[in-house]
């Protein structure tokens, strides 16, 4: 029941991009087009999970036991931009259909706050293995929810006439707030 | 490049919010109050400016292959004595500004200026680019949170400003107000101060 809990509240009520504002450039970057909005989502989807489930082992066995907890952001930081590193290289050998469909946004991830953010928050809520999965999950879920609806809206405003100030980031900010409104009506959904 | 340019580069020309969108999580997030926004600032001005100075020390020896973890290795070390410092000695800070001290280390703009900046030019230099770029994003954080918390809650520095009849419209403190207001502020910035420095 807890994780059912779990995955509704990350994709819609605290949506990682609506609500708590993790991920936001790449949010902005790549929400132009519908194309590299799925393959974002897909890349991030993946990388966030297996980032988590990861850093949720090394945080039990090694800094909690060694009790240097304080080394937490070094260490995180360190393990997800390898297994960026890894996945990319992985991917390339393995699967060059897949490697084509996410490999150029995979370097990116490192800096996507969403895989760092839900690594550190899952540990603070004190999640067991499932449920840290499950959060992941959820959390890059509606991060990929976000991404491809802004970019319908986006490639709809491509062909509107904007005044000139407007164009471009600013007027895609205020859609998200918009769009960010909408997401708030979920809050009573629990 | 002259001191100046260096400045006039980090505030206006390539401000990492307003002109460059680097960022702009911690923005977005911490603005709701003037306080958190000023504090935020500071963090970052701080690791900004040290990872700048060491990263600009290491170019030398650092082997081109691996830079990339080197910079992310010193820009968490500043972030973990920033966390550290912060847990000892402002505590309520602390919780407020919660899970975006951490991801100060995924702040492009650090990452950035490493790359772009302090990996070719001199200790001085770099410090002084990590100032103003520094300061470029303080002054957008800082425009952001005087606004969202006068219009959000009707203080300013947690002091209230206006009588009790006053509404305050707390769409601007709840996360759909920091964007719109966010989209205003670059629409402004770009068409008023970039297009007159840019003649």
């Amino acid at each position: 029941m807890n994780i059912i809990n779990i995955i509704i509240a990350n994709v819609f009520i605290n949506n990682y991009v609506f609500s708590r504002f993790l991920g936001t450039c790449p949010f902005l970057g790549v929400s132009n087009k519908m194309e590299t909005a799925t393959g974002m989502g897909v890349a991030v989807t993946f990388v966030t999970t297996l980032a988590s489930v990861i850093t949720f082992i090394i945080q039990k066995l090694i800094l909690e036991t060694a009790h240097i907890e304080y080394l937490q952001t070094i260490v995180f930081i360190l393990v997800i931009a390898s297994l960026v590193q890894f996945v990319e290289l992985v991917l390339k050998k393995t699967s060059p259909a897949l490697y084509n469909a996410m490999g150029v946004y995979l370097p990116l991830i490192t800096t996507n706050c969403i895989v760092l953010g839900v690594a550190i928050l899952n540990i603070q809520e004190k999640y067991n293995i499932l449920e840290t999965a499950a959060s992941a999950f959820s959390a890059a879920l509606g991060f990929s929810l976000a991404l491809v609806l802004m970019a319908s809206v986006r490639e709809k405003l491509e062909i509107a006439e904007i005044h000139e100030s407007l164009e471009g980031f600013p007027l895609t900010l205020i859609a998200a707030g918009l769009m960010s409104i909408a997401f708030a009506g979920f809050s009573g959904l629990m | 490049m002259k001191i100046s340019d260096i400045f006039k580069n980090g505030i206006i020309k390539q401000n990492p919010i307003f002109v460059q969108l680097i960022g702009m999580c911690s923005v977005l997030a911490v603005s709701s109050s003037l306080k958190n926004s000023v504090t935020m600032a500071i963090a970052v001005i701080g690791v900004l400016v040290l990872s700048n100075i060491v990263i600009s020390m290491l170019r030398k020896v650092t082997p081109e292959k691996i830079r990339i973890p080197i910079f992310i290795v010193v820009i968490a070390t500043f972030v973990t004595l920033v966390e550290m410092l912060m847990k000892a000695f402002m505590q309520p800070m602390y919780q407020a500004l919660g899970i975006f001290i951490p991801l100060i280390v995924v702040n492009c703009i650090i990452l950035a200026r490493a790359e772009a900046f302090a990996s070719k030019n001199s200790v001085f230099k770099s410090a002084l680019d990590g100032v103003a770029m520094g300061l470029g994003y303080g002054i957008a954080i800082t425009i952001l949170g005087t606004i969202r918390e006068i219009i959000g809650s009707g203080s300013l520095w947690g002091i209230q400003l206006f009588g009790e009849g006053f509404q305050p419209a707390a769409l601007f403190v709840a996360p759909p107000g920091a964007f719109i207001l966010l989209g205003i502020l670059i629409a402004i910035f770009r068409t008023v101060v970039v297009k007159r420095f840019s003649e």
